[in-house]
């Protein structure tokens, strides 16, 4: 058997071209995920963060250049390994009508199971972890439809959680959850990275969480990759308006000493030009 | 285990070995009572009537001790029809699952796809054209229907599947092969645009043991490779990207469940013409009765069975001395619950 750690990189991509029809969104981009980081990629919307996690989990396939996993090329493996390896939450779901919540972060572990083996121990084991991990044991018999957006996008966490992959890939996994929450989600992530030797990727889109979860930054623009390390190494001021277009000052997180990136104070600006806004402005001055 | 103890309420596991299975209780419990209601309406089909017979001349006539009368209506002419009846509700409905499954949307039905209507062009074309009948025209029937939807499949999903663009391409391909029947039926004389109507609204009276015999193997052949399919089916209600990320081979799973639902379709077209509206609500009672989502194969079935077993008896006999096609009753009997369903599902919207 291949050593499953060539590199220190399980997971990297050479010189990808990804597209969808006509429109080439990466051009022959480059990237390998550190083996047991957690990875956080940022970068402007539309830029091609979902667009690099779909080429990296094989949903999406490369016109050029390879995605390797473990060594090997990523298409040859048969999918369900693939799903067995590495786990992905799309940024978009989709729920079954009338599905619990029990129902829904069970198939999480279907790329376990086989015609025969449909509800191990294991099965049972890694669900009820997954629900208890990200504080929703008691939502377990609701239905999913009737959940709240925070609520919901942790179900979603659980399932991929269930999954049980070393390597997660997380598409926003933070959207829609309050501030609490969003920690709770992000230190059961750096959770997993420390103690179980998970390899995250995390899409984000609050700097200052990222610089202070992530151990490894991707910064992406227009679908290329213009900046990648340390957080402290990759946030600065030059990058967030290179990247963002943001004129920013980057002070030390009083908490935790990572980059923490507060927008300059601009003027407002009467630029709208529909009445509501042109009576809210001089409302305020 | 706490959690599991509240999903235990709904669902019983097995474990044996290497074996674990694990169902929902309530699902096993309405399937059950679904069997039981399929076997009732197969013995209303069979002691109702213009002959109203017993129980025990129905054990006698199928066990030839009967009079020749009675072995006659029962065995020759009410059993087999009936049977045809079960079988071709439980195609129609397990292929209407597996096409609202796949494209998420429970107006799904082998029709999205163009089924029928290819199904009845090659029809047309067999009576119309090529002076066939009979048999002929169900094989016309089976070949037209899996052709248009293969060109449909082909069409839609030339750059990646999507559900919707299926439905959009098999209304389109639809509406195109519809005016190609009309033509066809204009450019007939009176007596086989006659008959080819009668065809096209779906019939199962005087279907007799040469076609259940043609039925049962090719539905158990089937259902096998449908139920085999169901957990993909399951996976299938996630989005495209869940699925595939977790390890179903999206492309490959909907091809075959195309294939099979096509079948399905295609078994009951040629057994018994377009037959209208079991396709449609069979899988939407199933499920509320059932109260699990995924495409609840066996329990659509049991319904679609009894749905069509009912339909034919009652066009049998409620007009008297007339029949009435079974498709005229699907008819009407699927129009109101579409009109139902939609109005439901537009309060729903709005609330
Ligand atoms: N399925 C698709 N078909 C065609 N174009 C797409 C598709 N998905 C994304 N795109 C385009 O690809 C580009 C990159 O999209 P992507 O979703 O990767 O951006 P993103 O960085 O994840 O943005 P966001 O922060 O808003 O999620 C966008 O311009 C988008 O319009
Ligand atoms: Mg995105």
């Amino acid at each position: 058997m291949k050593d499953r750690h060539v590199n220190g990189q399980r997971l990297h991509a050479q010189g990808i071209t990804l597209g969808y029809d006509a429109r080439t969104i990466t051009d022959d981009l480059s990237v390998a995920i550190p083996d047991g980081s957690f990875t956080v990629i940022v970068g402007a919307n539309g830029c091609g963060k979902s667009t690099l996690l779909r080429g990296l989990a094989r949903l999406l396939r490369p016109r050029s250049g390879s995605v390797f996993l473990d060594g090997e090329l990523i298409t040859a493996y048969p999918t369900k390994e693939v799903a067995r390896r590495l786990g992905l939450l799309p940024q978009v779901q989709v729920a079954p009508e009338g599905i619990t919540v029990v129902d829904l972060v069970s198939r999480g572990r279907f790329p376990h199971q086989k015609l025969l083996r449909q509800w191990a121990r294991e099965d049972e084991t890694a669900v009820v972890e997954a629900l208890a991990a990200t504080g929703i044991t008691d939502l377990a018999p609701r239905f999913v439809d009737e959940l709240s957006g925070g609520q919901r996008q942790r179900v979603w966490l659980a399932m991929a959680l269930a999954q049980q992959t070393e390597i997660l890939l997380l598409d926003e996994p933070t959207t829609y959850l309050d501030i609490a929450h969003q920690v709770d989600v992000l230190d059961l992530c750096a959770g997993l990275q420390a103690h179980r030797g998970y390899t995250l990727v995390a899409v984000l889109h609050d700097l200052n969480m990222a610089c202070r979860y992530a151990t490894h930054i991707v910064a992406m623009k227009d679908g290329a990759v213009v900046a990648e390390g340390h957080p402290s190494d990759v946030i600065t001021e030059s990058l967030v308006r290179e990247v963002f277009g943001l004129e920013c000052r980057v002070i030390d997180d009083p908490e935790s000493g990572t980059p923490l990136v507060v927008p300059k104070h601009r003027p407002v600006r009467v630029t709208g030009s529909t009445d509501e806004e042109k009576n809210h402005v001089p409302a305020q001055a | 285990m706490s959690v599991l103890a509240q999903g235990a309420g709904r669902t019983a596991v097995f474990r044996g070995g290497a074996v674990s299975l694990r169902v929902e209780r309530r699902s096993v419990v309405v399937t059950a009572l679904l069997g039981v209601v399929t076997v009732g309406s197969l013995l209303a089909a069979l002691l109702l009537g213009y002959y109203t017979v017993s129980i025990d001349q129905v054990v006698r006539a199928v066990f030839s001790e009967g009079t020749p009368a009675e072995e006659y209506i029962i065995s020759d002419l009410r059993l087999p029809r009936a049977l045809t009846a079960l079988m071709v509700g439980a195609a129609l409905a397990m292929s209407g699952a597996i096409f609202q499954t796949l494209t998420r949307n429970p107006l799904g039905s082998p029709d999205v796809i163009g089924f029928d209507t290819g199904a009845a062009t090659g029809a047309l074309v067999v009576m119309l054209m090529l002076g066939g009948s009979g048999v002929l025209t169900s094989v016309g029937a089976g070949a037209g229907g899996a052709i248009t939807a293969a060109v449909v499949y082909l069409l839609a999903m030339h750059r990646g599947s999507n559900g919707f663009r299926l439905v959009l391409m098999g209304i389109g391909v639809g509406a195109l092969l519809l005016s190609v029947n009309h033509f066809l039926i204009t450019r007939s004389t009176l007596y086989d645009a006659q008959s080819a109507a009668v065809w096209l609204i779906g019939n199962l009276a005087g279907r007799g043991w040469g076609h259940v015999q043609l039925l049962a193997p090719a539905l158990l052949v089937l259902s096998v490779l449908a139920l085999r399919m169901s957990r993909d089916l399951r996976m299938g209600e996630l989005s495209d990207d869940s699925a595939a990320a977790l390890g179903l081979s999206i492309e490959r799973s909907r091809v075959l469940c195309v294939a099979i639902g096509v079948g399905l379709a295609g078994v009951a077209v040629a057994a018994a013409g377009p037959i209208a509206f079991i396709a449609l609500p069979s899988p939407q009672i199933a499920r509320r009765l059932t109260k699990v989502p995924g495409p609840n194969l066996v329990p659509s079935a049991l319904v679609g069975a009894s749905l069509l077993c009912l339909a034919d008896l009652a066009g049998r006999e409620l007009f008297v001395p007339r029949q009435v096609p079974v498709g005229v009753l699907t008819g009407v009997v699927g129009g109101l619950y579409l009109v139902w369903l939609l109005t439901r599902e537009w309060r729903k919207d709005r609330r």
